[in-house]
């Protein structure tokens, strides 16, 4: 489980967050929810360690741990960003193995192995020597996932997920998110859609602005 | 034709200098721009400001003058060039300056959420720049790298100045000597065969990144 304790984050004199405590259960699907400008998103690149927490202390399983400050630990945190940020310049294939070979030091076969069998689960079966210009939005996002997933994150955060896509999308997009909870895959979603997060979620967390 | 065969070997030997600093100046300042590029974002204020004096200073004045404050101007401070190093080391200084500017724009073409992603995937900033950042940076700046290519193949022809024999001054003696316009209008041509070796090598290059957007 991960846990935050009195989360204080600050751009210049603006405070976005203020005392704030979360729970992150493990298996389960958290939403993150909240109008646009809250600071859902804020709260989101603090977990996966891309800003600093001006206070306040992450607990994972027990023990404190530094999101912003963790390239020694485990691959805690997966991120599936809003417009995906695949690199343009790999394939699919090399997109997904690229972090785990580099950084997991898996061989290139032990990488594309792995790879294969997510690819295969997120229906992605042939796109695997495109490049991500030659993918559809919803296949991107895909990429996006399988890629956060073959670094084995204990934890798996999607930026608004469903509105770089599609509306009919949205439902392929929740039956993804529901089946990995299958398999056991921790979840926190940041979304500004209450169905959505409906939808999916075990626990809704809201997150609203503080009025300076 | 005769005539042509005649003064052939002292053009010949002149391109081959003129390809010599061509080259060179090519290997050396590329990646030397790709560094002085990333001094010229970096944080650290007084690097950027030195940067961009430098880069200031080798594009706000002619390359002829930086050639001749070179070899005649440095050794007064005990810096003695040989003609040769001399020219390689105005040229290297110039370009680099001119292609810093382009990686520069390159680097800053490039979405922040690029290094993002690869942050969260646990890449060092070297593994990022090296096998994210820079191949898109080279796909942005292969055209206007490749225009600096060709200006550098004419303007090699400065090292007459410093007394450097290069493909124009081998033409111009022998126009002096000859009392005929012929050896110039083979320069002409052995130009033009060199930046057309040019042009297609970068073509080719340019192709190889296109294979992605």
């Amino acid at each position: 489980m991960l846990e935050l304790k009195n989360i204080k984050k600050q751009f210049g004199g603006r405070t976005i967050l203020d005392n704030f405590n979360m729970q992150v259960p493990d298996d389960q699907i958290t939403a993150i929810v909240g109008p646009s400008g809250a600071g859902k998103t804020t709260l989101l690149r603090c977990i996966s360690g891309l800003e600093k927490t001006n206070s306040g202390s992450f607990i994972l399983d027990g023990k404190t741990f530094d999101p912003a400050n963790n390239r020694d630990n485990d691959n805690v945190i997966g991120v599936v960003f809003q417009d995906f940020q695949l690199f343009p310049n790999l394939t699919v294939l090399d997109n997904i193995t690229l972090a785990p070979q580099l950084v997991l030091k898996q061989s290139k076969t032990e990488a594309e192995k792995r790879a294969q069998e997510l690819i295969d689960q997120l229906n992605l079966t042939g796109k695997e020597s495109l490049y991500p210009y030659q993918l559809s939005g919803g296949q991107k996002q895909r990429v996006a996932i399988v890629r956060a997933l073959a670094m084995n994150p204990k934890i798996l955060c999607y930026d608004e997920p469903t509105s770089a896509l599609d509306p009919d999308l949205r439902q392929t997009v929740e039956n993804i998110i529901l089946g990995l909870k299958k398999d056991n895959m921790t979840q926190i979603v940041v979304t500004h859609d209450m169905q959505f997060a409906e939808n999916i979620a075990d626990q809704i967390v809201r997150v609203e602005p503080i009025k300076a | 034709m005769h005539y042509v065969s005649e003064i052939l070997p002292s053009l010949l030997s002149g391109a081959w200098m003129t390809i010599k600093i061509f080259f060179w100046t090519l290997i050396a300042s590329i990646p030397l721009g790709i560094l002085a590029s990333l001094g010229l974002t970096s944080r650290i204020a007084p690097l950027r400001w030195i940067l961009k004096f430098y880069v200031w200073l080798m594009r706000g004045t002619p390359l002829l003058l930086q050639l001749i404050f070179v070899f005649y101007g440095l050794p007064i401070i005990g810096v003695i060039f040989q003609r040769y190093d001399a020219a390689l080391f105005a040229f290297i200084l110039n370009y680099t300056a001119y292609f810093a500017e382009i990686f520069r724009g390159g680097f800053q073409a490039i979405d922040q959420g690029q290094y993002e992603s690869a942050r969260v995937l646990r890449l060092t900033r070297g593994q990022t720049l090296r096998k994210i950042v820079i191949p898109q940076v080279i796909k942005i700046v292969v055209p206007s790298i490749g225009n600096e290519t060709i200006n550098l193949i004419k303007d090699s022809s400065l090292v007459y100045v410093i007394g450097l024999g290069d493909l124009l001054r081998a033409g111009n003696v022998a126009t002096a000597r000859d009392v005929t316009l012929l050896p110039l209008v083979l320069v002409g041509v052995i130009y033009l065969l060199m930046t057309a070796v040019a042009t297609f090598v970068l073509r080719k290059v340019e192709q190889h990144y296109r294979a992605w957007r």
